[in-house]
């Protein structure tokens, strides 16, 4: 006996077996993400006040992103109709697309890391703060005290809770000189900082993971797994259904971390 | 002409050189279920007796704290170095990890993988008449990822610092505060078993779905296949949250962020080097919304079997079929809402504390359905006591003993009182060891004869079944009056500083003969040990010299299982069966035999 259903859809479910089976994996995904959100409501509720920060991602950015999703949604399924359609071609077309979309979104998301891990907040020795992006640094950390100078392109403010709302006191990027003996520590903007960025590169981190394998599967499809055409095009096209509905769940998962992170 | 007598050697060819070199492809690397289904059980047995003998360590650590531990002692000594076993003796930290790794191996690596996967792989399939799981490639990566995760785990005793030490629970701040990678490996491990899980749900699930043989609706399923079906919804649903909180502790650990780190956290009397403003509940929320589910998903399975051997050695249907299923559905969604009942005395408000004594007090309800339905099914039958039978036998009362001992702990008032000592040791052992891993027992001798042809030794079995379940129950029930006399669990000295003798006059202090349970428990549990020789050797001699089983139904069941060769071959069955009636048609009036298989037209 053979294993029924893998290409048909059983007549009383209307499903074949890996669309079951891709929905169910999609169900406990959503329990995945769900948890991290869940976790980003408790410890938003949970920060103390004027400690939550906001407008710390670039929104512009960020939309170009969302936009560049959204579009890798859209060739994705003009992907799979191109096969329903018999139009191997235009299927080539349409997931080559797909895959230069989210090259596109993992290098934005990259440059977005960079930015955050070469910013820095300086607890200086009067007191104040320093917080900015280094131009030039030549700090060395000798005998657990600071030496040298740097070129900061950022702002000095007195009030830590200043640097947490960055809508209602934009940031100034004015070129300042720091000399080491003034420096007290420096901390950059990674998970470790505070736990808004601890949420932040968790979620986006493994939305990131799941945009690459995702990547990798349709690249598979596109390249070497599309011989698969040619001898038996409708499991063909029931692959490229299957990795379109993880594509278009990863893509809903950024529709929801857009705004949680970036807008409220 | 040519072309194609080639075609149609070349497979040929191919089957009879795989069927003679092909070790590897048909033991270690199977996508067929049933070798699978094997492979999970073989490994998670090791598991539970790895599990069973850290537990025997710690017996002897509780009763006699102090003094090298006899026999293993100089093992563990060499092996795990000065620091954690000096002279043989059980260090503090050593407990601690034993302890952490005890919960996690058996609930984990041994129960869990037994009763899901091992019997789910095997029977589910056979029992709804399908060739193999769903997706059998994603099948033999389920287990193989199931292994890597259990190596990393046994492999974490070994590194410098050893294993985890905070408990099966991992509650921050104090598992990221021991500093000890042990942590890390538990939490890479777990992600590991993780994994392994939703993968197997969502082959089970598609496989009952999707792959049913005709005839086959859902009220014709054994209830075993239902049982499974509402464990892999479980296991897809609850375990994905404990998949996060495990990438955040993770994070904390690795990347040092505060995820369940508050402000102001000090560890070893310094203000720890953390941005603070985590959260320790959130870890103990997205533990318990798995580990209560997880609960659920070590008892249903056990019914699952208790129900189907019940069946067939009454020789007559199951008391109450639908009310039983519909119970199982309820318990399944159930128990995504009463994990907080954990959480009583963390100081999370009186307002969800009664949300949550409400919904555990609603959720046993459909489990009395469940014992209620079987016990009746016990009434006017004409009971034929075999092996499999005395353990299930055995497993209603102690699943009983072990379900309304919780009611005190689901309650926040009495709870205060039975939090965390060794009364809530007791209560949850009777549901898993006398209860789940009797239904485990029951299930092997029970299909033992479809795996091999061969009948396992009564005689054996039987003496096997009467010394466990007296050794079990001299080992749980002195705990439960331990508990109440205040002695709290976790402790490497089994409570001596809290003793009576230690503190003379002390209010409170454990009384001596409180204190004496602990010897008797010790060797309560070597008793224990050694009834399980007879199993082991029953087990393995059995399977080349056993009694022949005479037929491939030795039991005259009359699920689909029994209607195969014996053992199956790949494929499962000769023709694709045809279902025409419901599961358990035994006794019906005007048949010729006692039974009536599902297969059978009418």
């Amino acid at each position: 006996m053979d294993i029924p259903y893998t290409v048909q859809p059983r007549p009383d479910t209307g499903l074949y077996n890996a669309k079951v089976g891709i929905w169910l994996f999609l169900a406990s995904e959503v329990m995945l993400f769900g948890a991290l959100f869940s976790a980003y409501i408790l410890l938003r509720v949970g920060a103390e006040d004027g400690l939550w920060p906001h407008g710390w991602l670039n929104i512009p950015v960020g939309t170009c992103n969302t936009l560049v999703l959204i579009t890798s949604s859209i060739t994705t399924v003009m992907a799979w109709a191109s096969c329903k359609m018999n139009q191997f071609g235009r299927f080539k077309f349409f997931h080559a697309c797909t895959l230069c979309l989210a090259l596109t979104f993992v290098g934005i998301k990259s440059y977005e890391y960079h930015d955050k891990f070469t910013h820095y907040e300086i607890a200086l020795n009067d007191g104040k703060i320093a917080d900015g992006h280094f131009i030039e640094n030549k700090l060395q950390l000798v005998n657990g005290a600071y030496t040298g100078y740097a070129l900061l392109k950022g702002h000095v403010v007195t009030d830590r809770k200043e640097l947490f709302n960055l809508r209602e006191h934009p940031a100034k990027h004015e070129e300042l000189r720091l000399e080491g003996a003034q420096i007290k520590s420096l901390d950059n903007y990674g998970p470790w900082h505070h736990t808004y960025l601890a949420i932040y590169f968790t979620l986006t981190g493994l939305h990131a993971l799941h945009v690459i394998g995702g990547a990798i599967v349709i690249g598979f499809l596109w390249g070497p797994g599309s011989k698969l055409w040619r001898t038996d095009p409708e499991r063909f096209t029931n692959r490229i259904e299957i990795s379109g509905l993880f594509w278009h769940f990863v893509d809903l998962v950024w529709i929801f971390l857009f705004p949680v992170l970036y807008l409220l | 002409m040519q072309a194609s007598t080639q075609t149609i050697s070349v497979p040929a060819h191919a089957e009879a050189a795989h069927e003679e070199a092909g070790f590897w492809s048909k033991y270690v690397f199977s996508t067929d279920h049933k070798v699978i289904g094997i492979q999970y059980g073989f490994t998670a047995l090791c598991f539970l007796f790895f599990g069973f003998c850290l537990m025997l360590i710690m017996r002897w650590q509780i009763a006699h704290p102090g003094q090298p531990v006899p026999l293993v002692g100089p093992l563990l000594a060499s092996v795990l170095g000065d620091n954690m076993a000096a002279k043989g003796i059980v260090s503090p930290d050593l407990y601690n990890s034993f302890g952490a790794m005890h919960g996690t191996i058996m609930v984990f690596l041994a129960i869990v993988p037994l009763a899901f996967a091992a019997f789910g792989n095997y029977l589910v399939p056979l029992q709804i008449g399908a060739p193999d799981m769903a997706f059998p490639r994603v099948n033999m990566a389920s287990y193989q990822a199931y292994v890597l995760g259990g190596v990393i785990m046994f492999f974490s005793f070994f590194i410098p610092g050893g294993a985890a030490q905070a408990g099966w629970t991992s509650y921050p701040p104090l598992a990221e505060a021991i500093p000890t990678e042990g942590q890390t490996f538990w939490i890479i491990g777990m992600v590991f078993l993780i994994t392994s899980s939703l993968l197997g749900a969502v082959n089970f699930i598609a496989t009952v779905i999707q792959l049913r043989a005709p005839g086959m609706t859902w009220m014709r399923l054994p209830f075993f296949v239902w049982a499974q079906f509402v464990t892999a919804f479980l296991l897809l649903l609850a375990f994905p949250p404990l998949e996060a909180a495990a990438v955040m502790q993770l994070m904390d650990k690795v990347a040092h962020t505060s995820f369940f780190l508050p402000t102001g956290l000090a560890v070893g009397g310094h203000l720890a080097h953390v941005s603070g403003g985590g959260s320790p509940l959130l870890w103990q929320h997205l533990f318990w919304f798995l580990a209560h589910p997880e609960v659920y998903v070590l008892i249903l399975p056990a019914m699952g079997i208790v129900a189907e051997i019940i069946a067939n050695n009454t020789r007559k249907p199951l008391w109450g079929y639908k009310s039983l299923v519909y119970a199982v559905l309820t318990i399944g969604f159930l128990s995504f809402i009463v994990w907080a009942h954990h959480m009583y005395l963390t100081g999370m408000g009186t307002r969800i504390a009664t949300f949550f004594q409400t919904t555990t007090m609603i959720i046993s309800i459909p489990s009395v359905i469940i014992l209620t339905c079987m016990f009746i099914s016990l009434w006017g039958g004409s009971i034929r006591f075999n092996t499999p039978m005395l353990f299930v036998m055995a497993f209603l009362p102690m699943f009983g003993i072990g379900g309304l001992t919780g009611l005190p702990l689901g309650f926040s008032y009495s709870d205060i009182h039975l939090h965390d000592t060794y009364y809530v040791i007791a209560h949850f052992h009777y549901i898993v060891a006398p209860g789940t891993i009797f239904a485990l027992f029951a299930g092997i001798y029970y299909w033992f004869p479809k795996l091999t042809g061969r009948m396992m030794n009564e005689f054996w079995g039987k003496v096997h079944f009467w010394s466990s379940f007296i050794f079990m129950n001299l080992i749980f029930q002195p705990m439960f009056a331990q508990g109440m006399a205040g002695m709290l669990r976790r402790m490497a000295d089994g409570g001596a500083n809290y003793s009576a003798a230690r503190v003379p006059g002390a209010i409170g202090g454990l009384s001596d003969s409180i204190m004496s349970l602990h010897t008797y428990i010790l060797w309560a549990a070597v008793g224990l040990a050694l009834a399980q020789i007879p199993f082991i050797l029953n087990l393995f001699w059995s399977i080349n010299n056993g009694k022949p089983a005479g037929s491939d139904n030795p039991w005259e069941a009359t699920t689909l299982e029994w209607q195969t060769p014996t053992p199956p071959p790949h494929g499962n069955f000769a023709q694709a069966p045809q279902v025409h009636r419901g599961p358990y048609e035994y006794s019906v009036p005007g048949h010729a035999t006692d039974f009536t298989p599902q297969n059978q037209p009418d």
